[in-house]
C-alpha cells in the first residue's frame, strides 16, 4: 500500500497576536508547527503501513522552512519526505495549491491512498483535500473519524457530519480527511528524530511537475486576497457583581429580555 | 511576467509599516523597504498598509472575464425531508446580492423527488429554482454531485454560486470549484459587491479569526463561496412571490459515484446537536468532571439549545468529541454562547467568537474568556448554572 500523507506547516496560532496599536499580526516569536489535523493523518497512515505494508511518503508545499515540518512527519516514521519549494509557487490559492500537490502525486506515480487533514489551522479552507480528489478524479471521504475497513481494492470509512455519522464505501485510490478523532498521534522517537535529521528531502519545482509558471502560484489562483483587517473589537461587555444567586438571577433577567428582542439586538448588549 | 510584490525606492520612507503589517514576516527596512521572496504570499498586505504607495503588487497580465456570466445560484442542501436552515440565510443575503447587480436569484436544487421544496424557495427570494431530480441524486454523494453541478454552471454561467460551510458543502464545493475552474472561499462572514467592479467581496476569519481577510476574484467565473451558518439573515416568507420552476436533464455518466453512502447513524445524545444550535452552553477545564456536564445540560434543555465543550474536557473524555468548539473541533455561531469554566485559549476562541451574546462564567477574573464576553460573571460555574437554571425556569 502506497500512502501520501500531504501536511502543511503553520503558524503556531496560540502565538498568533493582533498589536493593539497597529491592528496588525505580531509575527516576532511565532513558532511554526505540524497543522493539527495533519498529524491524525500521518498517524492513520503508519497505523495502515503497520497493518498492510508498503510506504509512507510526507508530501508539502511551502517554503524552505517547510522542511521542518516534513521532518517532524519523518520522525513520527513516515519513509520518505517531499517539499514542494519554488519561487512560481507563491501565492497560491487553494485551486492553485490542489492542481500542484495533484501534479506532484501524479509524478510519484502507483499510490493508493492520499491522506489529509481536515484543514488548516491557519487558513482553516478545508478545500485542499477535496481539490486534490479532483484534480486527480479520485473518489474522497472527508471528515474521517474512523476506517472501518480496507479490502479487496475497497476501503470503508465513517465520517462525522453535522448531526450524525455517515459511512461511506469507496474504491482505491481513493482521498481521505482526518478529523481528531480518528486516533491518537503518537510523539517521535528519539531514532526517529535522529533518522529525521539526517535524512535527505527530495525538493521539486514547478519545472520537475511540468507545470507552467502561469498555472501555479498567484498567477495559477482565480482568488486574490485584497484586503486583510483585524477583528472588529468587542466592546460594550458587562461584568456582573453580587452573589452567585443574585448573579444568577441578573443573568437570567438580561437573557429573557435579549431571547424576546430579535437577532441583531444582542450585538448592543450592556452598551 | 510572473506576479511580485514592487517597492519604489523613491517614495519608500523606511517607515516600517508595511513590516509590521506583514502576517508572514517577509518585509524587513534597511534604508528602504525589502521583500523576501521566499517567505512573500502575495496577499497584499503591505500594499494596502503602504501610507507613500510606494508598494505594489504586479500582476501577470489579466484577461477580462471571458463572455456573459450571470445571476446568483445558491446550493439547496437537502437532507431526506429538509431544506438546511442556511439555504434560507443564503437567499436571503443572495436576494440582497442578486439586486445590487440587477440578476436573478436562482435555487439549484439536486435530489430525488424534490419537487415539495419548490415553494419554499421562491416564497425565501429566489426568482427561479432550476432542478435535477433523479434516484442516483436521493443522497448527498460528491462525486455525482459535483458533476451535476459543473454541468449546470458550464450550461447557465452564474457570476455567484453560493453555498453553505456546512460539513456537505465543504467537502462538495471545492470539488466544483475545481472542475469549472472557479475562485473559491471558504465559510465567508460577510458578501457585498464591489459597486465598482461587480465583483463578489468575500470576507472571511484567518489565522483562528485572529484576521480577517476580504477576498475577490478578478476574472475567474463563477466566484463561489461557502457561507457560515447563522450569520446571515433569511428573508421572511412571503409566500405570494412567484418563481419559475424549470427541471434539467443530465447525462447519466455524471451521475456514478465511486465513495458511495452506505449507512447513517444520527447524533443520538440527549440535547440538540451544536452545529445550528440557536444557544449553546459549553463547558471547559473548569467543569472538572463528566458527571458535571449534566448541569450544562439542564441548562441548555430550558434555554432549548446544545451542548458543547473545549478541546481540554473532550481529551478529558467527559464529552465526545463531536461537542468539541475550536480549532480542531467545530465553529459555531450561535445568538447565545454560555462559557462555563472556560478560559478562552484562543484555539477555542477560533470556533465561537462569532457568536452574537458570548455568557463567560468563570472562577478566574484574569481568564481571556472575558475580553470578548457580553457578560461576565467572576464564580464557580458549577454553583452558578445550577442557579441559572433554576432562575430561567422561574416564569
Amino acid at each position: 500500500m502506497n500512502i501520501v500523507v500531504c501536511i502543511k506547516q503553520v503558524p503556531d496560532t496560540a502565538d498568533v497576536k493582533i498589536d493593539p496599536r497597529t491592528n496588525t499580526l505580531m509575527r516576532e516569536g511565532v513558532r511554526s508547527m505540524v497543522n493539527p489535523f495533519d498529524t491524525y493523518a500521518i498517524e492513520e497512515a503508519l497505523r495502515l503501513r503497520a497493518r498492510h505494508g508498503g510506504r509512507v511518503v510526507a508530501l508539502s508545499m511551502g517554503p524552505a522552512q517547510a522542511e521542518r515540518a516534513l521532518r517532524e512527519a519523518l520522525a513520527m516514521g513516515a519513509d520518505e519526505a517531499v517539499l514542494l519549494c519554488d519561487r512560481p509557487f507563491a501565492g497560491s490559492d487553494t485551486w492553485a495549491t490542489s492542481l500542484t500537490l495533484a501534479a506532484a502525486i501524479r509524478r510519484m506515480g502507483n499510490v493508493d491512498l492520499i491522506l489529509f487533514g481536515k484543514q488548516a489551522a491557519d487558513g482553516d479552507t478545508a478545500q485542499v483535500g477535496p481539490g486534490v480528489a479532483a484534480h486527480l478524479d479520485l473518489p474522497a471521504i472527508t471528515y474521517v473519524r474512523r476506517l472501518v475497513g480496507l479490502a479487496d481494492g475497497r476501503l470503508t470509512a465513517e465520517r462525522l457530519m453535522e448531526n450524525g455519522c455517515e459511512t461511506v464505501c469507496t474504491t482505491l485510490p481513493c482521498v481521505l480527511t482526518a478529523v481528531k478523532e480518528l486516533n491518537d498521534p503518537r510523539l517521535p522517537s528519539l531514532a526517529g528524530v535522529l533518522r529525521a535529521r539526517a535524512a535527505a528531502i527530495t525538493r521539486w519545482g514547478a519545472q520537475d511537475l511540468g507545470l507552467a509558471p502561469d498555472r501555479v502560484g498567484l498567477d495559477g489562483s482565480p482568488t486574490r486576497v485584497v484586503r486583510i483587517f483585524a477583528p472588529p473589537a468587542r466592546s460594550g461587555g458587562v461584568m456582573l457583581h453580587g452573589t452567585p444567586a443574585a448573579m444568577a438571577t441578573e443573568l437570567a433577567g438580561r437573557l429573557r429580555a435579549l431571547v424576546a428582542a430579535p437577532a441583531g439586538a444582542g450585538q448592543e448588549a450592556g452598551a | 511576467m510572473s506576479a511580485a510584490i514592487q517597492i519604489d525606492a523613491d517614495r519608500c520612507t523606511a517607515c516600517g509599516a508595511c513590516v509590521t503589517a506583514c502576517p508572514f514576516g517577509a518585509l524587513s527596512v534597511d534604508g528602504v523597504a525589502k521583500v523576501d521572496a521566499a517567505l512573500c504570499t502575495l496577499c497584499g498586505a503591505c500594499v494596502e498598509a503602504c501610507p507613500c504607495e510606494a508598494i505594489t503588487r504586479a500582476e501577470a497580465t489579466q484577461t477580462a472575464v471571458a463572455g456573459i456570466w450571470r445571476d446568483v445560484w445558491v446550493f439547496v442542501e437537502t437532507d431526506d425531508a429538509h431544506i438546511h436552515p442556511v439555504v434560507f440565510e443564503l437567499l436571503g443575503e443572495g436576494r440582497r446580492l442578486a439586486d445590487a447587480l440587477g440578476e436573478r436569484l436562482v435555487a439549484v436544487l439536486l435530489g430525488h423527488g424534490v419537487g415539495a421544496f419548490t415553494t419554499a424557495l421562491v416564497a425565501g427570494g429566489a426568482d427561479a429554482v432550476l432542478a435535477v431530480d433523479r434516484p442516483e441524486l436521493a443522497a448527498v454523494q460528491d462525486e455525482p454531485y459535483a458533476a451535476v453541478l459543473a454541468e449546470l454552471i458550464r450550461r447557465h454561467r452564474p457570476a455567484i454560486v453560493l453555498c453553505g460551510a456546512t460539513p456537505v458543502g465543504r467537502s462538495l464545493i471545492p470539488r466544483v470549484a475545481v472542475l469549472t475552474g472557479a475562485g473559491l472561499t471558504a465559510d465567508c462572514t460577510a458578501l457585498a459587491i464591489d459597486p465598482r467592479t461587480r465583483h463578489l467581496l468575500q470576507t472571511r476569519p484567518a489565522f483562528g479569526g485572529n484576521l480577517f481577510a476580504t477576498i475577490e476574484c478578478p476574472t475567474a467565473r463563477p466566484q463561489m463561496a461557502t457561507v457560515r451558518p447563522r450569520v446571515m439573515q433569511a428573508a421572511v416568507a412571503d409566500p405570494a412571490r412567484r418563481g419559475e420552476v424549470r427541471l434539467e436533464e443530465v447525462a447519466r455518466a455524471l451521475l456514478t459515484a465511486r465513495a458511495v453512502r452506505t449507512g447513517y447513524a444520527p447524533d443520538t445524545s440527549a440535547t440538540v446537536g451544536i452545529a445550528d444550535a440557536a444557544v449553546i452552553v459549553a463547558g471547559g477545564r473548569g467543569m472538572q468532571k463528566a458527571e458535571h456536564f449534566r448541569l450544562l445540560e439542564d441548562l441548555a434543555g430550558v434555554l432549548g439549545g446544545g451542548v458543547g465543550a473545549t478541546r481540554a474536557a473532550v481529551d478529558a473524555g467527559w464529552i465526545p468529541y463531536a461537542r468539541q468548539i475550536g480549532q480542531t473541533g467545530r465553529t459555531v455561531a450561535p445568538r447565545l454562547y454560555i462559557a462555563c469554566g472556560i478560559s478562552g485559549q484562543v484555539q477555542h476562541l477560533a470556533g465561537m467568537s462569532s457568536a452574537e451574546i458570548i455568557v463567560a462564567i468563570n472562577k478566574d477574573p484574569e481568564a481571556p474568556i472575558f475580553k470578548i464576553a457580553s457578560f461576565g460573571l467572576v464564580g464557580d460555574a458549577l454553583t452558578i448554572v445550577p442557579l441559572l437554571t433554576a432562575a430561567l425556569r422561574q416564569p
